[in-house]
């Protein structure tokens, strides 16, 4: 063990261990995570070669590989559980790439959702037991998140009781669906129906798509992989071009079509929110443990690397004592807590909300739904930022691969844009606030996290005291802070809607007013969301009964929202929510926060208590032995297997020619 | 409509032939002259005619083509480097293209800089400046004829910015009258040196000279590191490539580890000091122009390599945003136009400011080193603080703010920024590297607050002396009449250059003041000079930032007053400065409203002038990127092409991908035994 890190751990205040359940949400669940680990880390079969010396089709292989192997163990090991097959896969591979895992988290389900029990019976088995492989394509090359501009049709010819599959413009070839590229050989195919001469929207067809015994693609099928991507160089992203390609009109998936052909929307609409809901709590989620795999790397590294000096002579320190790396870092660290407990309580929501689904209410539903959509965009937005920030905090080092974080990176990044683009994701949330708006404005009251809406100065019969609202922030009492965010949110909302209002009187119409109000709808949802990571971490402190635990997270609690103040101090200031002084005081009370939590920086990313190999990085090694690990792993790269590499040849011409 | 201008096409497929609808409506009505522009941005129109000469030759020759580019393995990226290394030295001594030419620099934009040996002319460099004349006479022939390759070894692995931390060891052994060259642990191994890894015959190795049993601290040494018969690495040497990275594929990154390896005395440059043959250490002077030629370097690297890659990235993402629709305007419309939501304008037109501005930004620099550079070759180093201080400085903002904004061009292409035939996911890891190589930003920022705290201390001692000329000149401001309150009264009030330069300045200056003030007050408490100093480092760099954006703001507003005889590009450059000046102080409003300085009905009407600009910029947005003139083969872009066939192209180039044109292996081995087995199972 480094001595360095030794150190750190031994100055500590508190015992990792007990933060760590409290993440897991309970000793119980600790145990039962690292018995899961181990019985991944401890089984040969899913021991592989560093990923960074492969090439991509290498990566791919071995992605596939482990994909067949993990089916097989998981049902060997009974592992059924969501919050479960979620450790196991993702511990399994360091990026959670998959090339069949589209089969059991999009084909398999809709097949359940959409088709009748007849197509449940002839499908669910074989693709179930891998006889087929099923991916869903629905995103088009020039049609993403509209859903309704996407070009594929679906003809249907009576004569033969078959679909006429077409691709009829190039912007309407299916683009990037995981595992369509070279693993799966059918996919569920989102495209327009045309009967009788009239489109009827879209609807979802099973298509085979590649031969079965030679996995060669079919005639009419044009199907390949899209290339080379920023990361995900283990998923086979595809490409699927049909010309004239013909199904039997069984392969539509006709739960909600009656045999007439009239079409029967399903009970409702809001049932399908779940299912977004709980993906996107599982975005938040991975938000919080990619900036927390992040931190535990810089946190770790920094403790380790020493640089400069802040005294002539002295030895050099580590570079964690420096102020600038303490404020690159530790509001980083905070907000990774944050985000951790946003993400558990979106979890909790959903499971509640499940049940209060089944027993047929549905009325927080939409409430959810919005709220869930900005968190997903705040939180990868912040992380997105905060996971850079942390690899330019390892200096040159970061850049190599054997720092692990510009994989992290790369594989993060495209929560920003997959499953609802962060800007629409925004704006979704915007459209909830604004309704919320209005209602409270025609005298009704809204309940939930929108709540502060009711007491808007404006929105009162009796306009409120200006002295009641401001000043009276206490920066020390997280409470007072939250309130702080509070007010910030009522403003913004009440000036996007406002905003709102006015270019609707001028523009005349709805959508061009809503386009020029944007800028101002995503800041009232950036800031809503905001208000609500505040106010949960808060809570979750008050929560801990441990007093140790308590007293650290207190601090991080503190240091993340009085550092978003300071960030966006022009809201505050400009609010009358802050004063000036008090702004002065944010800032000196966040450098002594830096002070209170730098004896803890260690012991609180070993509270994340991620494994080295699901780390996969040098710097961030678990025993701090940084510099004799990096020699070795550079000794292993693919260039070093020859002294004299092959391209010697060309230097050699080189001073001969000129 | 203008036709399609002959150096732009695409030469290999059909589609560039014909424009795309979307991207032709761009270009219909033009409201100022693209050529001119571009004759601006080149700095006179011989210079594009020169260039875009230069790039018809570059692209006339097939093996200096980036097509393959993204399909590419490490190895044979760095292959292909050296091969266009070579390529262009033949063209270059057939041309008559000189060292150091506006040819071959322009040769370097045009395959984006994708060459290898970048490393060896800095090695060449600095013997000439560090060597005595007999050393350069010895090793500048054999470099330029590349009888030798060489590395420039300062890095270790433990030790970065700071030089004095440098753990490798030169020993003199006066009995041998040779050095001797050690990396005494771990953390000394040499690491990160381009062209180390694999090709350098020769390294420069900083190293703690050691004599007469003293330490004389860092000097450089020539190490023969690699057999120039068979390019084995010598005896005591380990050498190799230092593994996989974010980017610089095409550079072979190496760690050298030196195990008492011997050099003769005479491989110690030793223009500046000197070990006489008995161990004696004789000191000739300070390098004063070692130090400069890190500051060129700084000042090079912003023109030549960090900024075209912002310009490429707003080239891509704006026209894209206009071949791209998605969903609706209004219900009864066709699908918009990206570019027409104000959202995808406020996430591309601040990126494409800031790419106008620090072209004007990075060229001032440029002049100034020239200034500076002629002055101290004539022995007046007056000006090398405050070079030394805006160039760190700028270094770190423009990097720091390209990074940034680059991957704000990215992800503003949705799903298709993330494939790197876009051109992106390159484009930012190759920015994002210019963070930390050439200084650390974090540490440049400080070393601009340093010479801003001591200029504004200056300003204080004796008030009746410190005439305004004796302040630096970027710092004049610094001693300028105290304006407390801004005066705007309208919205149009902010699209004034005098108005915004003011309000840049007045915060500046407050956080100086505020920087001075909390080193002092802990001064004042008894605290220690350096523990002083890092604890309030955070509030330095604050400082230091908002200075350099006055010094960005103050240098665009500036070049558009030489703009007058050419109103149009005056008019649309100006809406870029205001969106520029306006974009820093909404993301800033609290240092704005800290004092009282902007009231908040002031920054609601900044904010009003900020979003009226949008639209007006929207007009114009493909006439500036094309003005950027970069040719299809250079940008090396599916989404980003001149023509707006961004879908064919894309399509096209995938299925070129080695992954559709080799089969896979993993059908075979997995796949088809996933299948079977289960069925026989079941």
């Amino acid at each position: 063990m480094n001595q360095d890190l030794q150190k750190e751990r031994a100055g500590a205040s508190f015992i990792p261990e007990l933060l760590t359940n409290v993440l897991d949400g309970s000793p119980e669940n600790t145990r039962r995570r690292r018995e899961i680990e181990n019985l991944i880390l401890k089984d040969p079969d899913f021991q592989h070669e560093n990923l960074n010396f492969l090439s991509r089709s290498q990566r791919y292989e071995v992605a596939v590989k482990k994909s067949a192997t993990m089916v097989e163990k998981m049902r060997k090991f009974g592992i059924a559980d969501p919050d479960e097959i979620m450790w196991f896969k993702k511990l399994h591979m360091v990026n959670f790439v998959e090339p069949v895992g589209l089969n059991y988290s999009m084909f398999i389900p809709t097949l359940l959702n959409q088709g009748t029990t007849a197509q449940q019976e002839k499908w669910l088995h074989s693709s179930k037991g891998l006889e087929i492989i099923g991916t869903y394509a629905q995103t088009e090359m020039g049609h993403g998140t509209h859903l309704r501009g996407l070009e594929t049709t679906a003809t249907y010819d009576p004569e033969t009781q078959e679909f006429i599959l077409n691709s009829p413009t190039v912007t309407s070839i299916k683009w990037w669906p995981g595992g369509l590229g070279k693993t799966s050989n059918h996919a569920i195919v989102l495209a327009q129906l045309i009967t009788q001469g009239k489109c009827y929207g879209l609807h979802a067809f099973i298509v085979p798509i590649r031969e079965l015994g030679t996995h060669k693609p079919l005639p009419g099928i044009t199907v390949g992989d899209i290339g080379p991507k920023f990361g995900y160089d283990e998923m086979d992203n595809g490409y699927l071009k049909m010309d004239n390609y013909r199904i039997p009109r069984e392969n539509m998936l006709m739960k909600h079509v009656k045999p007439d052909g009239t079409y029967v929307k399903p009970l409702s609409n809001k049932l399908t929110y779940g299912t977004m809901v709980f993906i996107r709590s599982f975005l938040v989620g991975e938000s919080a443990r990619c900036l927390s795999k992040a931190c535990t790397i810089a946190i770790r590294y920094s403790a380790v690397r020493h640089q400069s000096e802040i005294k002539p002579g002295e030895p050099e320190p580590q570079i964690l004592d420096y102020q600038t790396q303490q404020y690159k870092l530790f509001p980083l660290l905070a907000t990774a807590y944050a985000f951790q407990f946003v993400g558990a309580y979106m979890k909790e929501t959903y499971h509640r909300i499940n049940e209060d689904i089944g027993h047929g209410d549905l009325s927080e539903l939409p409430e959810l739904h919005a709220l869930t959509a900005g968190l997903k965009a705040f939180t990868s937005w912040t992380a997105n930022a905060g996971i850079e920030a942390c690899r330019m905090a390892c200096g040159g080092h970061g850049y190599s691969h054997c720092s692990g974080l510009p994989n992290i990176y790369v594989n993060f990044t495209p929560t920003c844009t997959f499953e609802g683009e962060n800007t629409v994701m925004m704006l979704q949330t915007a459209r909830f606030l604004m309704k919320s708006y209005d209602q409270v404005h025609s005298g009704k009251l809204v309940c939930g996290m929108v709540s502060y809406l009711n007491d808007l100065p404006s929105q009162r019969i009796q306009p409120q005291q200006v002295a009641v609202w401001p000043t009276a922030v206490d920066i020390n009492s997280p409470d007072s802070l939250t309130e702080a965010y509070k007010l910030r949110a009522a403003r913004l909302v009440e000036i996007a809607a406002k905003n709102l209002q006015t270019e609707v009187i001028r523009r005349k119409s709805k959508e061009v007013a809503w386009n020029l109000a944007s800028i101002d709808l995503v800041r009232a949802s950036e800031a809503h969301c905001h208000y609500v990571a505040v106010k949960l971490f808060t809570e979750k402190v008050l929560q801990i009964p441990e007093k140790s635990i308590q007293a650290v997270l207190r601090r991080l609690c503190l240091l993340y929202s009085l550092y978003g103040i300071s960030q966006n101090a022009g809201d505050f200031l400009q609010g009358s929510i802050m004063t000036e002084s008090q702004i002065t005081q944010v800032n000196e009370r966040i450098k002594e926060l830096l002070t209170a939590i730098r004896p803890d920086a260690v012991a609180l990313v070993d509270a994340f208590d991620f494994q080295d190999v699901t780390l996969g990085s040098v710097l961030g090694r678990y025993d701090g032995n940084v510099y004799e690990n990096m020699f070795e792993w550079a000794k292993k790269s693919p260039l070093n297997k020859t002294e004299v590499h092959e391209s010697y040849k060309h230097l050699k011409s080189l001073h001969s020619k000129l | 409509m203008v036709g399609s201008p002959v150096h732009r096409v695409s030469a290999e497929d059909a589609w560039s032939r014909s424009m795309h609808p979307d991207i032709e409506s761009e270009r219909h009505s033009q409201s100022f002259n693209v050529e001119e522009l571009t004759n601006i941005l080149d700095g006179g129109a011989q210079n594009t005619a020169l260039r875009r000469k230069v790039e018809s030759i570059i692209h006339s020759e097939p093996e200096l083509s980036l097509k393959n580019n993204y399909f590419m393995t490490q190895n044979e990226r760095y292959e292909a480097a050296i091969k266009k290394k070579f390529h262009i030295l033949m063209l270059a001594q057939r041309l008559g293209w000189s060292e150091g030419s506006r040819e071959l620099q322009y040769a370097s934009r045009t395959v984006s800089g994708d060459l290898g040996f970048a490393i060896h002319h800095i090695f060449q460099k600095t013997i000439q400046t560090l060597g005595s004349e007999e050393q350069i006479a010895k090793w500048d022939p054999l470099c330029s004829k590349f009888q030798i390759l060489g590395t420039y070894a300062q890095t270790e692995m433990g030790h970065g910015t700071y030089l004095q931390g440098l753990e490798t060891e030169a020993t003199y052994d006066a009995a041998t009258q040779e050095f001797v060259v050690h990396s005494p642990t771990m953390t000394a191994i040499k690491w990160w040196p381009g062209d180390l890894g694999r090709s350098a015959t020769h390294a420069l190795v900083q190293a703690q000279l050691i004599c007469s049993g003293a330490r004389h601290g860092m000097h450089a040494f020539i190490v023969p590191i690699r057999s120039l018969d068979d390019h084995s690495p010598l005896p005591g040497i380990t050498t190799g490539d230092i593994g996989p990275k974010m980017d610089f594929d095409h550079t072979d990154n190496g760690f050298l580890k030196l195990d008492h390896v011997r050099i003769p005395r005479e491989n110690m440059l030793n223009r500046f000091a000197q070990v006489l043959p008995d161990g004696t250490y004789v000191k000739l002077g300070v390098p004063k122009s070692n130090y400069l030629s890190m500051v060129a370097v700084r000042v090079d690297m912003l023109l030549g390599e960090v900024l075209p890659l912002l310009q490429k990235a707003c080239t891509i993402a704006v026209r894209y945003a206009v071949v791209r629709r998605q969903s609706r305007l209004r219900p009864s419309d066709p699908e918009a136009k990206v570019l027409d939501y104000q959202t995808q304008q406020q996430k591309l037109f601040p990126p494409l400011a800031m790419a106008y501005a620090f072209h004007f930004v990075a060229n001032n620099l440029l002049e100034f080193f020239r200034h500076s550079y002629s002055s101290i070759l004539d022995g007046d180093f007056a000006l090398l603080p405050e070079l030394h201080a805006l160039s760190a400085g700028l270094k770190a903002m423009l990097s720091d703010f390209c990074t940034q904004a680059v991957e704000q061009c990215r992800r503003a292409c949705g799903g298709h920024g993330y494939s790197k035939l876009s051109g992106l996911p390159s484009l930012l890891t190759r920015v994002t590297a210019s963070c930390t190589y050439e200084g650390e930003n974090t540490v440049l920022y400080l070393q601009t607050a340093r010479f801003l705290i001591k200029s504004y201390l200056n300003t204080q001692k004796s008030p009746g002396s410190a005439s305004k000329g004796s302040l630096p000149q970027s710092v004049t401001y610094l001693t300028a009449p105290e304006v407390a309150r801004c005066p705007a009264r309208t919205a149009a009030d902010f699209l004034h250059p005098k108005l915004y330069t003011t309000a840049w300045a007045h915060v500046a200056v407050r956080l100086i003041k505020d920087s001075v003030h909390h080193l002092q007050t802990l001064r004042q408490a008894g605290a220690d000079e350096h523990d002083a100093w890092n604890q309030t480092t955070v509030i330095h760099v604050q400082a230091a930032k908002a200075h350099l954006y006055y010094v960005t703001v103050k240098i665009f507003t500036e070049a558009l007053e030489k703009l007058e005889s050419q109103p149009a590009i005056q008019q649309v450059l100006k809406r870029l400065c205001d969106l520029y000046a306006l974009h820093g102080i909404l993301t800033n409003s609290g240092d704005f409203l800290h004092d009282g300085f902007l009231s908040g009905a002031q920054t609601d009407m900044a904010r009003k002038a900020y979003l009226d600009l949008l639209p007006l910029i929207r007009k114009d947005a493909i006439l500036l990127t094309d003005a950027f003139d970069f040719t299809d083969q250079c940008l090396n872009s599916a989404l980003g092409c001149y023509d707006g066939h961004a879908y064919e192209r894309l399509f096209q180039w995938a299925q070129k991908s080695p992954t559709n044109t080799e089969g896979n292996p993993a059908y075979e081995k997995y796949i088809r035994p996933l299948l079977q087995g289960r069925r026989a199972r079941l």
